[in-house]
């Protein structure tokens, strides 16, 4: 290969230029796009350095991209993910759709020595989540308040699910649509019988339809 | 010789010819071949909106029956271009309305329809038969309502991934009674809730139904029974596909499903349960076209399970949750596959579930027609794409992504260049090719001397100097579409050859090198050239220095000159 190969490798200083590492730079037209550490010069493109903060830390991945920070406001909030370029990468807006991410949530169950995680997006209606987390937590029983019938006891404990949503409150799961729940559901817990005494209604609470 | 054939017999010879390269070759061989050829020419393509006008259509082909319009660049599909560019298709239907051409078929791309439009289109031809929409915006149900009413012989509704503004669901209603001629009906883009029982009546009168693709607020109560109405679907688009498989729902389902043996192509799957899949076994053996890029719900076992069964598939498209070991799967199973389509499914996220080019290379071993792809990945090899190009010289489309912009081969830290470069070489008849990854100006050599059908390329963030660009303009005889973004191509590539251009249907740049004096350039020696600027700055005026770089620069042939449509974000020089 030519040795404009040899500007690609990070130990080869060309010369000529001099950058510091983590420095974004605009280049002048036509220079060359790689700087003599090898690195990948993204930043010669305007309005780029807005939206990206290079920076290099000791990085295995080979990919000088890894790490970076993310200057715009509606970026992602973890601080290892990818740099986000407006239009990349090349996915139509609509083929979004296609990115519904599982909502895990965790679920606690008094008494229980381990919590469990449920993908909230797996079900559609509350009856199903409720079949689900039964068969998970097979030898307990949990209250349905939806279908007002008790559900096979096995040991005699019954369980109220509960949920914390985004503003950190503890509620009863079933009391709004289904998505909505989904959407604010930040954990479950299902809570002894017992202990919701005084909170858990003796009449099912009007929901709208489970899905 | 053939001066002395009747028109009537040379008619007969073109009506043979369907190719639109074909006809507009032979329309200029002689004025009498261009004559007979204009009259009796039905179709015409048009891949961009504002290379002609509706005027001059018609005046050249009065006997059009079916048009395909393209208007906004690719890049419009990333959020590159604003909104209000153009593309509006209603003077179109409006010089067509009102000079009397029997319409019978309008195919959009990519363009502004708004839902006069859609009335005025139903109201004015009382032959059409067949709409058909792809990543269109600026209609509602309301627009539908209009076709699905006046259309009396609408043939096909044709919706693909277009922005619908309102969802209200009574369009469906609005097929009369009397509407029986329905072959194909794909709303699955709409996201509103349809009339269930309008739906079901609208199968039940429409015998020829062929196609039919639901949205994803179509329940499963409902497919059972639409299923039931057309056992002679030849494709299905499902919409909801969430039931418990032990339920008598399920089983009546099964029941549906069994009896539709004429699906070949099966999308949708827009809500599934993986643990349901089981239901759609049976009519999987005849499948040629599966798509299930829009269920990320589904992966892992149920995912493969499901592609074991899918022996003649011709064409996939899926998520990258398939992973390289599902990949695998599909090498081994689907022997005849020509087109593959991976999609992120997280396509900003650390890509834990992305495929690698180990998947690819399981594919390229195991598919030796694939002729087509389209993969985003999280990383490529050199050795990998050297691999494929041996394996399956037959691409005609090759479009890679890897995730990360501009990430080298991870296991020899190389640019991607000699990959790309065994790619072109390999596939003579390569039309399509989209680069991604670290590249220098050397994958442009190769592109250059070896890709001599290549009609489109897409370039990000690649290169290193003018040259890159300049290869490809001198050896790509064939180009018609360029594309390329955040790239060092300044003036000096732009201005080598104006004259390329007017080969070309069209050249998009944008974040690259060139100078608003060097696009005013290209505008003064072109003039048969539109180059528009679009700056979508807040500065109301542009900057006039002639050294400012330009944002985005989109320039076309065309033979109607400057468009009177252009929005304030938008200068034509």
């Amino acid at each position: 290969m030519s040795s404009e190969n040899g500007k690609l490798l990070p130990e080869t200083d060309a010369g000529g230029l001099n950058f510091e590492a983590t420095e974004l730079t605009l280049g002048l037209p036509g220079e060359s796009r790689v700087t003599s550490d090898g690195v990948a010069k993204l930043g010669s493109k305007r309005g780029f350095s807005e939206t990206v903060d290079l920076s290099l830390g000791d990085n295995k991945n080979t990919n000088k991209f890894g790490q970076s920070q993310i200057d715009v406001p509606e970026a992602a909030k973890s601080p290892v993910s990818k740099a986000q370029v407006v239009g990349w990468p090349p996915v139509r807006g609509y083929a979004k759709r296609r990115t519904k991410s599982c909502k895990y949530v965790k679920v606690a169950v008094d008494g229980a020595p381990y919590l469990r995680k449920v993908d909230l997006e797996m079900y559609n209606t509350y009856q199903q989540l409720l079949t689900s987390l039964e068969d998970m937590f097979s030898c307990f029983t949990i209250r349905n308040y939806l279908s007002d019938k008790k559900l096979d006891q096995v040991n005699g404990i019954e369980y109220v699910p509960t949920y914390e949503d985004k503003d950190g409150d503890w509620m009863l799961v079933g009391d709004v649509p289904w998505q909505m729940f989904v959407e604010s559901c930040k954990r479950l817990r299902l809570m002894k019988s017992s202990e919701a005494v005084g909170l858990a209604p003796r009449t099912p609470p009007k929901c709208s339809s489970a899905s | 010789m053939m001066n002395y054939f009747p028109d009537e017999v040379l008619e007969h010879v073109f009506d043979s010819i369907a190719s639109h390269k074909d006809r507009n070759s032979v329309s200029l061989v002689c004025k009498s071949w261009y004559r007979i050829e204009r009259y009796s020419r039905r179709r015409v393509f048009i891949g961009n909106c504002y290379s002609i006008s509706p005027e001059r259509l018609i005046a050249r082909f009065p006997g059009l029956k079916s048009l395909t319009l393209k208007g906004k660049p690719h890049f419009a599909d990333f959020n590159l271009v604003p909104y209000d560019w153009g593309g509006f298709v209603y003077p179109w239907i409006k010089a067509l309305a009102e000079s009397g051409i029997g319409l019978e078929e309008l195919r959009l791309k990519r363009m502004v329809v708004s839902d006069e439009s859609l009335e005025l289109l139903s109201k004015s031809f009382a032959n059409f038969k067949s709409l058909v929409l792809v990543s269109c915006e600026g209609f509602s149900a309301d627009g539908l309502a209009a076709v699905a009413a006046n259309c009396r012989f609408l043939r096909e509704l044709d919706l693909q991934e277009n922005e619908v503004d309102d969802h209200r669901g009574h369009w469906l209603s609005c097929f009369p009674e009397s509407c029986t001629s329905l072959v194909s009906l794909n709303f699955a883009c709409l996201k509103g809730e349809v009339n269930l029982g309008a739906l079901e009546r609208l199968v039940s009168r429409s015998p020829n139904l062929k196609s039919l693709r639901l949205n994803r607020l179509v329940p499963l109560d409902t497919l059972q029974k639409l299923l039931m109405r057309a056992p002679q679907l030849v494709d299905l688009g499902i919409g909801s596909y969430v039931h418990d498989p032990s339920s008598e729902a399920s089983n009546k389902l099964k029941h549906a499903i069994q009896r539709c043996k004429s699906i070949v192509s099966l999308s949708g799957f827009l809500e599934v349960a993986p643990r349901c899949m089981s239901a759609i076994y049976p009519i999987c053996g005849n499948l040629t076209t599966l798509n299930l890029s829009y269920a990320p719900g589904l992966h892992g076992n149920k995912l493969t399970k499901l592609i074991q069964h899918c022996r003649k598939l011709q064409r996939l498209w899926i998520l990258d949750r398939i992973g390289d070991k599902g990949l695998g799967v599909v090498a081994s199973t689907c022997k005849e596959l020509q087109e593959l389509r991976v999609f992120p499914s997280d396509p900003f996220g650390a890509g834990n579930d992305a495929v690698t080019e180990e998947g690819l290379v399981l594919v390229s071993a195991g598919c030796p027609k694939l002729n087509s792809l389209l993969y985003f990945c999280q990383q490529m090899t050199n050795a990998a794409l050297i691999t494929v190009a041996r394996n399956c010289p037959n691409f005609i489309r090759f479009r890679l992504c890897i995730l990360d912009p501009v990430k080298p081969d991870p296991v020899t830290n190389q640019p991607l260049d000699e990959g790309f470069g065994a790619i072109v070489q390999s596939c003579k008849r390569l039309k399509r090719l989209s680069l991604s990854g670290l590249l220098t100006d050397q994958v442009f050599l190769y592109i250059g001397m070896y890709a001599e059908q290549l009609e489109m390329l897409s370039i990000a963030f690649a290169a290193d100097s003018d040259k890159g660009m300049l290869y490809v303009l001198n050896g790509c005889k064939k180009l018609r579409k360029l594309e390329i973004r955040d790239c060092p191509f300044g003036n000096s590539a732009l201005l080598e050859d104006v004259g390329k251009y007017e080969t070309m249907r069209s050249l998009w740049m944008s974040s690259c090198e060139v100078t608003l004096g060097g696009c005013k350039t290209v505008a003064e020696k072109m003039p048969s050239l539109n180059v528009e600027i679009i700056n979508e700055s807040d500065q109301t005026e542009f900057n006039l220095d002639e050294g400012q770089k330009v944002d985005k620069m989109y320039l076309y042939r065309t033979l109607v000159g400057h468009r009177k449509d252009a929005p304030e974000s938008v200068w034509i020089l």
